[in-house]
Protein backbone atom coordinates (compact mmCIF):
# COMPACT_ATOMS: atom_id res chain seq x y z
CA UNK A 1 0.00 0.00 0.00
CA UNK A 2 2.56 2.52 0.91
CA UNK A 3 4.42 1.84 -2.84
CA UNK A 4 0.90 2.58 -4.34
CA UNK A 5 0.59 5.29 -1.51
CA UNK A 6 4.10 6.51 -2.56
CA UNK A 7 3.39 6.83 -6.79
CA UNK A 8 -0.05 8.64 -6.46
CA UNK A 9 1.32 11.30 -4.28
CA UNK A 10 4.18 11.99 -6.39
CA UNK A 11 2.01 11.83 -9.42
CA UNK A 12 -0.23 14.54 -7.84
CA UNK A 13 2.95 16.36 -6.17
CA UNK A 14 4.15 17.14 -10.05
CA UNK A 15 0.40 18.12 -10.85
CA UNK A 16 -0.39 21.63 -11.74
CA UNK A 17 -2.91 21.55 -9.68
CA UNK A 18 -1.58 21.10 -6.50
CA UNK A 19 0.20 24.24 -6.90
CA UNK A 20 -2.87 26.01 -7.95
CA UNK A 21 -3.96 24.58 -4.84
CA UNK A 22 -1.37 25.87 -2.56
CA UNK A 23 -0.58 29.04 -4.05
CA UNK A 24 -3.82 30.24 -3.70
CA UNK A 25 -4.20 29.19 0.33
CA UNK A 26 -0.44 31.04 0.27
CA UNK A 27 -1.58 34.20 -1.79
CA UNK A 28 -5.31 34.18 0.86
CA UNK A 29 -3.49 33.66 4.12
CA UNK A 30 -0.81 36.89 3.42
CA UNK A 31 -3.93 38.82 2.38
CA UNK A 32 -5.91 37.75 5.03
CA UNK A 33 -3.27 38.77 7.62
CA UNK A 34 -1.92 41.39 6.47
CA UNK A 35 -4.28 43.39 5.33
CA UNK A 36 -6.25 42.64 7.95
CA UNK A 37 -5.58 44.11 11.38
CA UNK A 38 -8.38 42.18 13.29
CA UNK A 39 -7.24 38.65 13.94
CA UNK A 40 -10.46 36.93 15.15
CA UNK A 41 -11.92 38.45 11.52
CA UNK A 42 -9.66 36.88 9.67
CA UNK A 43 -10.09 33.68 11.64
CA UNK A 44 -13.94 34.29 10.72
CA UNK A 45 -12.84 34.55 7.01
CA UNK A 46 -10.68 31.67 7.12
CA UNK A 47 -13.55 29.70 8.49
CA UNK A 48 -16.07 30.28 6.12
CA UNK A 49 -13.44 29.66 3.22
CA UNK A 50 -12.11 26.51 4.58
CA UNK A 51 -15.54 25.17 5.16
CA UNK A 52 -17.40 25.56 1.76
CA UNK A 53 -13.79 25.80 -0.26
CA UNK A 54 -12.11 22.68 1.63
CA UNK A 55 -15.01 20.40 0.24
CA UNK A 56 -15.84 21.29 -2.84
CA UNK A 57 -12.06 20.82 -3.98
CA UNK A 58 -11.39 17.77 -2.15
CA UNK A 59 -14.23 16.59 -4.02
CA UNK A 60 -13.51 17.48 -7.05
CA UNK A 61 -10.24 16.15 -6.68
CA UNK A 62 -10.93 12.88 -5.51
CA UNK A 63 -13.24 12.18 -8.45
CA UNK A 64 -11.06 13.53 -11.01
CA UNK A 65 -8.15 11.87 -9.77
CA UNK A 66 -10.68 8.07 -9.22
CA UNK A 67 -11.55 8.61 -13.26
CA UNK A 68 -8.34 10.02 -14.09
CA UNK A 69 -6.30 7.16 -12.82
CA UNK A 70 -8.38 4.57 -14.12
CA UNK A 71 -5.86 3.06 -16.62
CA UNK A 72 -3.29 3.19 -13.30
CA UNK A 73 -5.54 1.29 -11.61
CA UNK A 74 -5.93 -0.91 -14.30
CA UNK A 75 -2.64 -1.59 -14.77
CA UNK A 76 -2.15 -2.61 -11.00
CA UNK A 77 -5.18 -4.87 -10.49
CA UNK A 78 -3.00 -7.04 -12.73
CA UNK A 79 -0.01 -6.56 -10.45
CA UNK A 80 -0.11 -8.71 -7.37
CA UNK A 81 -0.96 -6.34 -5.01
CA UNK A 82 -4.54 -6.46 -3.10
CA UNK A 83 -7.16 -4.36 -4.21
CA UNK A 84 -7.11 -3.12 -0.58
CA UNK A 85 -3.63 -1.79 -1.21
CA UNK A 86 -4.36 -0.18 -4.54
CA UNK A 87 -7.83 1.98 -3.22
CA UNK A 88 -6.29 2.96 0.07
CA UNK A 89 -2.96 4.19 -0.98
CA UNK A 90 -4.89 6.02 -3.64
CA UNK A 91 -7.25 7.67 -1.44
CA UNK A 92 -4.28 8.92 1.12
CA UNK A 93 -2.38 9.72 -2.26
CA UNK A 94 -5.24 12.28 -2.87
CA UNK A 95 -6.04 12.88 0.69
CA UNK A 96 -2.31 13.75 1.98
CA UNK A 97 -1.29 15.82 -0.53
CA UNK A 98 -4.47 17.95 -0.42
CA UNK A 99 -3.99 18.27 2.86
CA UNK A 100 -0.65 18.91 2.78
CA UNK A 101 -1.38 22.18 0.51
CA UNK A 102 -4.02 22.96 3.04
CA UNK A 103 -1.60 23.14 5.80
CA UNK A 104 1.59 24.77 3.80
CA UNK A 105 -0.70 27.32 2.26
CA UNK A 106 -1.79 28.33 5.33
CA UNK A 107 0.88 27.38 8.01
CA UNK A 108 3.20 29.69 6.14
CA UNK A 109 1.64 32.84 6.58
CA UNK A 110 0.27 31.95 10.04
CA UNK A 111 4.36 31.38 11.26
CA UNK A 112 5.56 33.89 9.46
CA UNK A 113 2.88 36.81 10.72
CA UNK A 114 4.04 35.11 14.30
CA UNK A 115 0.87 33.46 15.45
CA UNK A 116 3.11 30.45 17.20
CA UNK A 117 3.83 33.36 19.86
CA UNK A 118 0.19 34.98 20.07
CA UNK A 119 -2.90 33.49 22.20
CA UNK A 120 -4.54 32.76 18.44
CA UNK A 121 -2.48 29.72 17.63
CA UNK A 122 -4.78 27.48 19.00
CA UNK A 123 -8.04 28.90 17.01
CA UNK A 124 -5.50 28.59 14.18
CA UNK A 125 -4.29 25.25 14.69
CA UNK A 126 -8.05 24.11 15.15
CA UNK A 127 -8.49 25.68 12.11
CA UNK A 128 -6.20 23.50 10.12
CA UNK A 129 -7.17 20.52 11.99
CA UNK A 130 -10.80 20.85 11.11
CA UNK A 131 -9.63 21.41 7.77
CA UNK A 132 -7.58 18.53 7.62
CA UNK A 133 -10.42 16.61 8.15
CA UNK A 134 -12.04 17.79 5.86
CA UNK A 135 -10.30 17.28 2.93
CA UNK A 136 -10.01 13.76 4.39
CA UNK A 137 -13.78 13.30 4.72
CA UNK A 138 -15.11 14.69 1.79
CA UNK A 139 -11.94 12.57 -0.79
CA UNK A 140 -13.62 9.52 0.68
CA UNK A 141 -16.45 10.81 -0.14
CA UNK A 142 -15.62 11.46 -3.78
CA UNK A 143 -13.84 8.14 -3.88
CA UNK A 144 -17.27 6.40 -3.02
CA UNK A 145 -19.29 8.15 -5.21
CA UNK A 146 -16.48 7.78 -8.32
CA UNK A 147 -16.28 4.01 -7.48
CA UNK A 148 -20.06 3.32 -7.67
CA UNK A 149 -20.25 5.09 -10.96
CA UNK A 150 -18.60 3.88 -13.94
CA UNK A 151 -19.63 7.20 -15.88
CA UNK A 152 -18.23 10.52 -15.44
CA UNK A 153 -20.49 12.68 -15.95
CA UNK A 154 -23.02 11.32 -13.80
CA UNK A 155 -19.90 10.80 -11.06
CA UNK A 156 -19.17 14.24 -11.25
CA UNK A 157 -23.01 15.17 -10.81
CA UNK A 158 -23.86 13.28 -8.22
CA UNK A 159 -19.91 13.90 -5.79
CA UNK A 160 -21.46 17.71 -6.36
CA UNK A 161 -24.85 17.35 -5.28
CA UNK A 162 -23.67 15.64 -2.56
CA UNK A 163 -21.07 19.01 -1.73
CA UNK A 164 -23.82 20.86 -2.27
CA UNK A 165 -26.55 18.86 -0.03
CA UNK A 166 -24.20 19.23 3.01
CA UNK A 167 -22.43 22.59 2.31
CA UNK A 168 -26.05 24.29 2.13
CA UNK A 169 -29.01 22.69 1.57
CA UNK A 170 -28.28 20.63 5.11
CA UNK A 171 -28.44 23.63 6.11
CA UNK A 172 -31.74 24.90 5.01
CA UNK A 173 -33.67 21.94 6.07
CA UNK A 174 -32.12 22.19 9.53
CA UNK A 175 -33.53 25.94 9.89
CA UNK A 176 -36.67 24.85 8.42
CA UNK A 177 -37.01 22.00 10.69
CA UNK A 178 -36.11 24.45 13.27
CA UNK A 179 -38.86 26.99 12.70
CA UNK A 180 -41.40 23.71 11.81
CA UNK A 181 -40.70 22.23 15.27
CA UNK A 182 -40.21 26.00 17.52
CA UNK A 183 -42.41 24.74 20.02
CA UNK A 184 -40.70 21.60 21.09
CA UNK A 185 -37.44 21.36 22.94
CA UNK A 186 -35.01 21.05 20.21
CA UNK A 187 -31.22 21.21 22.25
CA UNK A 188 -30.92 17.57 21.58
CA UNK A 189 -32.11 17.18 17.60
CA UNK A 190 -29.67 20.61 16.70
CA UNK A 191 -26.93 18.74 18.53
CA UNK A 192 -27.66 15.34 16.82
CA UNK A 193 -27.90 16.93 13.27
CA UNK A 194 -24.66 19.43 14.08
CA UNK A 195 -22.86 16.02 14.50
CA UNK A 196 -24.45 14.21 11.74
CA UNK A 197 -22.69 16.96 8.82
CA UNK A 198 -19.53 17.30 9.22
CA UNK A 199 -19.22 20.70 7.46
CA UNK A 200 -21.47 22.02 10.37
CA UNK A 201 -19.75 19.97 13.28
CA UNK A 202 -16.38 21.77 12.01
CA UNK A 203 -18.05 25.42 12.06
CA UNK A 204 -19.67 24.75 15.02
CA UNK A 205 -16.13 23.76 17.09
CA UNK A 206 -14.85 27.03 15.42
CA UNK A 207 -17.19 29.48 16.37
CA UNK A 208 -17.59 27.59 19.52
CA UNK A 209 -13.89 27.88 20.10
CA UNK A 210 -13.58 32.00 18.97
CA UNK A 211 -15.59 32.83 21.95
CA UNK A 212 -18.55 34.69 20.04
CA UNK A 213 -20.70 31.70 21.03
CA UNK A 214 -22.87 34.41 23.36
CA UNK A 215 -23.58 35.95 20.37
CA UNK A 216 -26.03 32.90 19.19
CA UNK A 217 -28.12 33.43 21.90
CA UNK A 218 -29.71 30.19 23.95
CA UNK A 219 -28.71 27.52 21.24
CA UNK A 220 -25.33 28.92 21.68
CA UNK A 221 -25.54 28.65 25.19
CA UNK A 222 -26.89 24.85 24.55
CA UNK A 223 -23.82 24.23 22.01
CA UNK A 224 -21.14 25.87 24.01
CA UNK A 225 -22.36 23.93 27.26
CA UNK A 226 -22.11 20.76 24.97
CA UNK A 227 -18.96 21.09 22.29
CA UNK A 228 -16.87 23.32 25.09
CA UNK A 229 -16.52 20.46 27.80
CA UNK A 230 -14.48 17.66 27.49
CA UNK A 231 -17.25 15.18 26.61
CA UNK A 232 -18.38 17.48 23.80
CA UNK A 233 -14.84 17.54 22.32
CA UNK A 234 -14.11 14.61 22.79
CA UNK A 235 -17.74 13.24 20.72
CA UNK A 236 -16.84 16.28 18.07
CA UNK A 237 -13.97 15.18 17.05
CA UNK A 238 -15.34 11.05 17.36
CA UNK A 239 -17.75 12.25 14.91
CA UNK A 240 -15.23 13.52 12.32
CA UNK A 241 -13.21 10.51 12.88
CA UNK A 242 -16.04 8.58 12.09
CA UNK A 243 -16.73 10.73 9.02
CA UNK A 244 -13.26 10.06 7.87
CA UNK A 245 -13.42 6.07 8.75
CA UNK A 246 -16.58 4.61 7.69
CA UNK A 247 -16.58 5.95 3.65
CA UNK A 248 -13.23 4.61 4.10
CA UNK A 249 -14.35 1.00 4.67
CA UNK A 250 -17.52 1.43 2.01
CA UNK A 251 -14.71 2.33 -0.46
CA UNK A 252 -13.02 -0.81 0.05
CA UNK A 253 -15.68 -3.21 0.45
CA UNK A 254 -17.04 -1.55 -2.59
CA UNK A 255 -13.60 -1.92 -4.73
CA UNK A 256 -13.55 -5.72 -3.64
CA UNK A 257 -16.96 -6.29 -5.20
CA UNK A 258 -16.25 -4.50 -8.20
CA UNK A 259 -15.39 -6.21 -12.16
CA UNK A 260 -12.95 -3.95 -13.64
CA UNK B 1 -1.93 -25.10 -15.29
CA UNK B 2 -5.28 -23.66 -14.79
CA UNK B 3 -8.49 -25.53 -14.34
CA UNK B 4 -11.40 -23.70 -14.53
CA UNK B 5 -14.90 -25.25 -13.11
CA UNK B 6 -18.23 -24.04 -13.79
CA UNK B 7 -17.22 -20.37 -14.25
CA UNK B 8 -20.69 -18.22 -14.32
CA UNK B 9 -20.35 -14.32 -15.12
CA UNK B 10 -23.41 -12.15 -16.27
CA UNK B 11 -23.37 -8.12 -16.54
CA UNK B 12 -26.22 -7.02 -15.08
CA UNK B 13 -28.94 -9.29 -16.78
CA UNK B 14 -26.32 -10.31 -19.54
CA UNK B 15 -24.57 -14.00 -19.41
CA UNK B 16 -21.42 -13.53 -20.62
CA UNK B 17 -19.63 -16.83 -19.34
CA UNK B 18 -22.35 -19.74 -18.94
CA UNK B 19 -21.08 -22.65 -16.99
CA UNK B 20 -17.38 -22.65 -18.64
CA UNK B 21 -15.08 -25.43 -17.77
CA UNK B 22 -11.78 -25.36 -18.72
CA UNK B 23 -8.32 -27.06 -18.42
CA UNK B 24 -5.02 -25.39 -19.66
CA UNK B 25 -1.91 -27.40 -19.25
CA UNK B 26 1.72 -26.28 -18.97
CA UNK B 27 3.69 -25.07 -21.71
CA UNK B 28 2.30 -24.31 -24.93
CA UNK B 29 0.44 -21.37 -26.67
CA UNK B 30 -3.39 -21.55 -26.22
CA UNK B 31 -5.23 -19.06 -28.35
CA UNK B 32 -8.48 -18.16 -27.20
CA UNK B 33 -10.96 -17.21 -30.12
CA UNK B 34 -15.16 -16.33 -30.50
CA UNK B 35 -16.46 -13.31 -32.00
CA UNK B 36 -16.95 -10.22 -30.13
CA UNK B 37 -18.92 -10.79 -27.24
CA UNK B 38 -18.43 -13.97 -26.68
CA UNK B 39 -16.66 -13.39 -23.11
CA UNK B 40 -12.72 -14.07 -24.23
CA UNK B 41 -11.85 -10.92 -22.62
CA UNK B 42 -13.96 -11.63 -19.51
CA UNK B 43 -12.46 -14.74 -19.53
CA UNK B 44 -9.02 -13.65 -19.02
CA UNK B 45 -10.32 -10.43 -16.31
CA UNK B 46 -11.30 -13.82 -14.44
CA UNK B 47 -8.70 -15.88 -14.75
CA UNK B 48 -6.68 -12.09 -13.60
CA UNK B 49 -9.23 -11.93 -10.47
CA UNK B 50 -10.24 -8.25 -12.20
CA UNK B 51 -13.81 -9.63 -13.23
CA UNK B 52 -15.06 -11.49 -9.98
CA UNK B 53 -17.62 -14.50 -11.31
CA UNK B 54 -20.71 -15.11 -9.89
CA UNK B 55 -20.29 -19.13 -9.35
CA UNK B 56 -17.58 -21.48 -10.06
CA UNK B 57 -13.89 -21.81 -9.40
CA UNK B 58 -10.35 -21.00 -11.15
CA UNK B 59 -7.28 -23.00 -9.99
CA UNK B 60 -4.15 -21.92 -10.82
CA UNK B 61 -1.67 -24.62 -10.16
CA UNK B 62 -4.09 -26.29 -8.05
CA UNK B 63 -4.57 -23.08 -5.59
CA UNK B 64 -7.89 -21.44 -6.09
CA UNK B 65 -7.06 -17.92 -6.69
CA UNK B 66 -10.15 -16.57 -5.20
CA UNK B 67 -9.58 -13.24 -3.29
CA UNK B 68 -6.03 -13.89 -3.71
CA UNK B 69 -3.34 -11.49 -5.26
CA UNK B 70 -0.19 -12.63 -4.54
CA UNK B 71 -0.69 -15.67 -6.87
CA UNK B 72 -0.70 -12.48 -9.88
CA UNK B 73 3.27 -12.60 -9.70
CA UNK B 74 3.17 -15.80 -11.78
CA UNK B 75 1.32 -13.69 -14.26
CA UNK B 76 2.17 -11.12 -17.22
CA UNK B 77 -0.40 -9.62 -18.67
CA UNK B 78 -0.89 -7.63 -21.51
CA UNK B 79 -4.29 -5.57 -21.74
CA UNK B 80 -6.56 -5.07 -24.98
CA UNK B 81 -6.48 -1.41 -25.11
CA UNK B 82 -2.57 0.39 -24.16
CA UNK B 83 -3.50 2.90 -22.06
CA UNK B 84 -0.70 4.38 -19.46
CA UNK B 85 -0.98 6.88 -16.74
CA UNK B 86 -0.22 9.68 -19.01
CA UNK B 87 2.32 11.94 -17.16
CA UNK B 88 5.20 9.03 -16.66
CA UNK B 89 7.45 8.62 -18.67
CA UNK B 90 8.66 5.09 -20.29
CA UNK B 91 11.67 5.00 -18.27
CA UNK B 92 9.26 5.68 -15.03
CA UNK B 93 6.33 3.50 -15.80
CA UNK B 94 9.02 0.78 -16.20
CA UNK B 95 10.76 1.42 -13.02
CA UNK B 96 7.29 1.80 -11.04
CA UNK B 97 6.54 -1.72 -12.44
CA UNK B 98 9.80 -3.39 -10.99
CA UNK B 99 9.83 -1.66 -8.00
CA UNK B 100 5.85 -2.76 -7.19
CA UNK B 101 6.44 -6.43 -8.24
CA UNK B 102 10.03 -7.02 -6.67
CA UNK B 103 11.01 -9.82 -9.08
CA UNK B 104 13.98 -10.17 -11.30
CA UNK B 105 13.35 -8.55 -14.43
CA UNK B 106 15.28 -8.29 -17.73
CA UNK B 107 13.65 -5.43 -20.12
CA UNK B 108 16.87 -4.00 -21.67
CA UNK B 109 16.89 -6.89 -23.83
CA UNK B 110 13.61 -6.35 -24.81
CA UNK B 111 13.73 -2.21 -25.29
CA UNK B 112 16.20 -3.13 -27.67
CA UNK B 113 14.49 -5.62 -29.40
CA UNK B 114 11.52 -3.26 -30.05
CA UNK B 115 14.25 0.04 -30.69
CA UNK B 116 12.31 1.50 -27.84
CA UNK B 117 15.68 3.53 -26.72
CA UNK B 118 14.71 7.26 -28.10
CA UNK B 119 11.14 6.31 -26.47
CA UNK B 120 12.55 6.38 -22.51
CA UNK B 121 12.74 9.98 -21.65
CA UNK B 122 9.24 10.77 -23.34
CA UNK B 123 5.75 10.91 -21.54
CA UNK B 124 3.40 8.21 -22.49
CA UNK B 125 0.76 10.43 -23.53
CA UNK B 126 2.77 11.81 -26.52
CA UNK B 127 3.33 7.95 -27.87
CA UNK B 128 1.72 6.61 -31.08
CA UNK B 129 -0.43 3.72 -30.37
CA UNK B 130 1.79 1.01 -31.83
CA UNK B 131 4.77 2.63 -29.67
CA UNK B 132 2.55 1.95 -27.14
CA UNK B 133 1.82 -1.09 -27.85
CA UNK B 134 5.56 -1.68 -27.77
CA UNK B 135 5.78 -0.19 -24.48
CA UNK B 136 3.11 -2.38 -23.13
CA UNK B 137 4.68 -5.79 -24.79
CA UNK B 138 7.90 -5.08 -23.21
CA UNK B 139 5.87 -4.30 -19.56
CA UNK B 140 4.16 -7.39 -20.20
CA UNK B 141 6.99 -9.85 -21.05
CA UNK B 142 10.10 -8.09 -18.68
CA UNK B 143 9.08 -10.57 -15.82
CA UNK B 144 9.33 -13.80 -15.79
CA UNK B 145 6.24 -15.49 -15.14
CA UNK B 146 4.94 -19.33 -16.01
CA UNK B 147 1.60 -17.77 -17.40
CA UNK B 148 1.63 -15.04 -20.13
CA UNK B 149 -1.93 -13.82 -21.21
CA UNK B 150 -1.86 -11.33 -24.34
CA UNK B 151 -5.56 -9.99 -25.29
CA UNK B 152 -4.83 -8.71 -28.54
CA UNK B 153 -1.40 -8.27 -29.20
CA UNK B 154 -0.96 -7.42 -32.33
CA UNK B 155 -3.26 -4.49 -32.26
CA UNK B 156 -1.34 -1.45 -34.02
CA UNK B 157 1.78 -2.94 -34.76
CA UNK B 158 3.75 -2.81 -38.01
CA UNK B 159 5.17 -5.73 -40.07
CA UNK B 160 8.69 -5.61 -38.54
CA UNK B 161 7.57 -5.58 -34.68
CA UNK B 162 4.97 -8.30 -35.87
CA UNK B 163 7.84 -10.76 -36.43
CA UNK B 164 9.68 -9.66 -33.47
CA UNK B 165 6.47 -10.26 -30.83
CA UNK B 166 6.08 -14.16 -32.56
CA UNK B 167 10.21 -14.43 -32.03
CA UNK B 168 9.70 -13.12 -28.66
CA UNK B 169 6.31 -15.88 -27.99
CA UNK B 170 8.36 -18.66 -29.04
CA UNK B 171 11.02 -17.96 -27.44
CA UNK B 172 8.96 -17.80 -24.09
CA UNK B 173 7.24 -21.10 -25.26
CA UNK B 174 11.08 -22.75 -25.71
CA UNK B 175 11.48 -21.77 -22.02
CA UNK B 176 8.25 -23.78 -20.83
CA UNK B 177 5.20 -21.04 -20.38
CA UNK B 178 2.12 -21.15 -21.14
CA UNK B 179 0.67 -18.26 -23.00
CA UNK B 180 -2.54 -17.57 -23.85
CA UNK B 181 -3.52 -15.50 -26.48
CA UNK B 182 -6.73 -13.80 -27.70
CA UNK B 183 -6.49 -12.23 -31.18
CA UNK B 184 -9.04 -12.11 -34.50
CA UNK B 185 -5.90 -12.84 -36.95
CA UNK B 186 -6.46 -16.08 -37.89
CA UNK B 187 -2.98 -16.28 -39.49
CA UNK B 188 -1.47 -15.42 -36.56
CA UNK B 189 -3.41 -17.90 -34.94
CA UNK B 190 -2.30 -20.84 -37.30
CA UNK B 191 1.29 -19.90 -37.13
CA UNK B 192 1.54 -19.83 -33.57
CA UNK B 193 -1.35 -21.64 -31.72
CA UNK B 194 -0.36 -25.43 -30.07
CA UNK B 195 -4.38 -25.35 -29.45
CA UNK B 196 -7.35 -23.27 -29.95
CA UNK B 197 -10.04 -22.85 -27.31
CA UNK B 198 -12.97 -21.08 -29.10
CA UNK B 199 -15.93 -19.75 -27.11
CA UNK B 200 -19.63 -18.68 -28.12
CA UNK B 201 -21.90 -16.99 -26.43
CA UNK B 202 -20.16 -18.02 -22.98
CA UNK B 203 -19.66 -21.49 -23.62
CA UNK B 204 -16.65 -23.71 -24.73
CA UNK B 205 -17.22 -24.79 -28.37
CA UNK B 206 -14.51 -26.45 -29.39
CA UNK B 207 -10.88 -27.00 -27.78
CA UNK B 208 -7.78 -29.08 -30.09
CA UNK B 209 -5.60 -28.26 -32.43
CA UNK B 210 -5.78 -26.44 -35.78
CA UNK B 211 -5.88 -29.34 -37.75
CA UNK B 212 -8.67 -31.16 -35.39
CA UNK B 213 -10.75 -27.68 -36.70
CA UNK B 214 -10.29 -28.09 -40.64
CA UNK B 215 -11.23 -31.71 -40.20
CA UNK B 216 -13.98 -31.48 -38.30
CA UNK B 217 -15.39 -28.65 -40.89
CA UNK B 218 -13.87 -30.15 -44.03
CA UNK B 219 -13.16 -26.08 -44.82
CA UNK B 220 -10.10 -25.76 -47.23
CA UNK B 221 -8.42 -22.90 -44.34
CA UNK B 222 -8.56 -22.29 -41.24
CA UNK B 223 -9.91 -19.04 -41.65
CA UNK B 224 -12.91 -20.75 -43.30
CA UNK B 225 -13.06 -22.71 -40.33
CA UNK B 226 -13.48 -20.64 -38.10
CA UNK B 227 -16.12 -18.67 -40.07
CA UNK B 228 -18.28 -22.35 -40.44
CA UNK B 229 -17.91 -23.07 -37.01
CA UNK B 230 -19.55 -19.66 -36.34
CA UNK B 231 -22.18 -20.24 -39.15
CA UNK B 232 -23.28 -23.59 -37.56
CA UNK B 233 -24.05 -22.44 -34.68
CA UNK B 234 -26.04 -19.24 -36.18
CA UNK B 235 -28.42 -22.07 -38.24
Amino acid sequence: MLKILKYSFYDLIRSRWSYVYLLFYLALGFAMLYLNNDLSKAVITFMNIIIILVPLISTIFGVMYYYNAQEFTELLLAQPISRKSIFMGQYLGVGLSLTLSLVLGLGIPFISYGLTTSSAIWDFSLLLITGAFLTLIFTALAFNIAVRNDNKIRGFGYAVLMWLFMAVIYDGLFLLSLIAFEEYPLDKFSLTATLLNPIDLSRTLILLKLDISALMGYTGAIFKAFFGTGTGLVVSFAALIAWAVIPVFALIRKAGHKDF
Amino acid sequence: MIEITGLYKTFGKNPVLVDLDLAIPDRGIFAILGPNGSGKTTLIKSILGMALPNKGSILLHGKAIKNQSAYRNQIQYLPQIANFPNNLTVTELINMLKDLRNQPCSETALIERFGLQPFLKKKLATLSGGTKQKVNIVLAFMFDAPLIILDEPTTGLDPAALIKLKELIRLEKEKGKTILITTHIMQFVEEMADEIVYLLEGKMYFKGTVQQLMQNTNAPDFEHAIAAISQTTNA
